[in-house]
């Protein structure tokens, strides 16, 4: 792991309601954590702010490379990707889906089919490529979203609730594909969910959320 | 009874002979409202993505014109345009009056409000989930709103085509400014107008009966633009 994380006193709220306060952490070893709470534990939140898809009131977020704080920018974002609890699947093919990453940095032609044709053999739905994204199933949707994410290879990939709300074979699929990197040992995976066994089932480290702070 | 039916006989016989006067007249309303709408839809699809990802000061004024502007009487358009281009007006120079060029002016004013206000609404209408997935993947803010328009894709289209059937369906603007010059200006409504004042109601049906085609044909569109849109948007 090339790329590790660090949140230092993070602070969060909306509308006057705290939901993050003081949240300090250092992600640097590959592997698997997993932010685990009650709901409105703050864990999303975090997961959203660490991901730098939203800004923290207070406190701060640094990427840090061979010892070297990254700037934070677009090539910072296009080396690590998150996943949404909603996938938010385009209205478009599976494999247009898949391969959007790809495209968005310029990667076409046999490459981009070639990398988009294996990930979709690894999440079990190659068969599903010529399909219209928006007429899959919940887990079948979660599935490509993960897709979609590791096409791009991210150093750092962040999964928010990733089996919330689909089946439990769906599920599993989706635990095994998290093993299967784990085991790969290229990605760290930052996750939450709020079922404790799934977190212990998968996680290298546990994080308790509770109120808006590790605990 | 027997005039009205005697009317319908010789307008579909006019359209089954590719009457010449009738099909230059169909091409020229074509090719002044096709103008039109090509010009409207270039300026409105900027105005409104950047009406969708930019907030700016006077951005909800903006919209609130363009939604008031949406129901445009055409013969105010009309009056306007004659006002601008007539030979005493600040655009009498140009000697556009009576031409085309004035008509294609005037549907522009009118299809525009229409472009941009529905296409405004179907970027706005794209789930934010859309935004953050792309951006996630690592888009710049550029791509993410090319995205978001390509999401928004079908509403658009229905804009589109919502813009030309008003602009063809159109009558007061044009005849106030392109006069209805008989192989010059005149369209089909404009045709419609007149051959009806004359009493020559064969010409005035087989120009109807395309009309209610065309009319046809764009809700036919519109509706399958609108499901697909409606698909992407209950995902």
């Amino acid at each position: 792991m090339s790329l590790s994380l660090q949140a230092v006193g993070v602070d969060k709220s909306y509308n006057g309601t705290s939901v993050l306060q003081g949240c300090s952490w250092s992600f640097d070893k590959a592997g698997i954590y997993v932010l685990t709470g009650a709901n409105g534990s703050g864990k999303s939140t975090f997961l959203r702010i660490c991901s730098l898809l939203e800004r923290p009131d207070r406190g701060t977020i640094s990427f840090v490379d061979r010892g070297k704080t990254v700037q934070s920018n677009i090539a910072l974002m296009r080396r690590m990707t998150l996943v949404l609890p909603k996938a938010g699947l385009f209205n478009m093919s599976v494999s247009r889906n898949v391969s959007y990453g790809l495209r968005i940095r310029g990667i076409s032609g046999k490459e981009a089919a070639d990398r988009t044709e294996s990930i979709l053999k690894f999440v079990g739905l190659s068969h599903k490529k010529d399909q219209n994204a928006l007429t899959l199933s919940s887990g079948e949707t979660q599935r490509i979203g993960i897709a979609r994410a590791l096409v791009i290879d991210p150093e750092v990939l962040f999964l928010d609730e990733p089996t919330a709300s689909i089946d439990e074979k769906n599920t599993a699929i989706i635990e095994d594909i998290i093993l299967q990197l784990k085991q790969q040992g290229r990605t760290t995976i930052i996750m939450t969910t709020h079922d404790r066994a799934q977190a212990e089932r998968l996680a290298d480290r546990v994080l308790l959320l509770e109120k808006g702070r590790i605990v | 009874m027997t005039s009205i039916l005697e009317g319908f006989s010789k307008a579909f016989s006019l359209i089954l002979h590719l009457n010449a006067d009738l099909m230059g007249i169909i091409l020229l309303s074509f090719k002044v409202s096709g103008t039109a709408l090509l010009v409207a839809t270039s300026l409105a699809l900027p105005l409104s993505a950047l009406l969708g990802f930019r907030k700016f000061p006077f951005r909800e004024f903006v919209i609130s014109i363009l939604n008031t502007f949406m129901g445009l009487p055409p013969v105010v358009v009309g009056l306007f345009v004659y006002l601008l281009l007539s030979r005493s007006g600040p655009l009498g120079f140009m000697a556009l009056l009576y031409t085309p060029s004035a008509m294609i002016i005037a549907q522009t004013i009118l299809a525009f409000p229409i472009v941009a206000s529905l296409s405004h609404s179907a970027i706005m209408g794209v789930d934010p989930v859309i935004k953050y997935a792309a951006t996630t993947l690592g888009a710049t803010p550029f791509q993410v709103s090319l995205t978001v328009i390509n999401e928004a894709r079908y509403g658009i289209m229905a804009a589109v085509i919502a813009g030309f059937g008003r602009v063809m369906a159109e009558v007061g603007a044009i005849l106030i400014v392109g006069g209805n010059i008989a192989g010059f200006t005149r369209v089909m409504t404009t045709t419609i107008a007149l051959e009806t004042d004359k009493g020559n109601f064969e010409l005035a049906l087989a120009l109807g009966v395309i009309l209610l085609l065309i009319s046809l044909m764009v809700n036919v569109l519109l509706h399958i633009f609108q499901k697909k849109g409606m698909a992407g948007a209950n995902r």
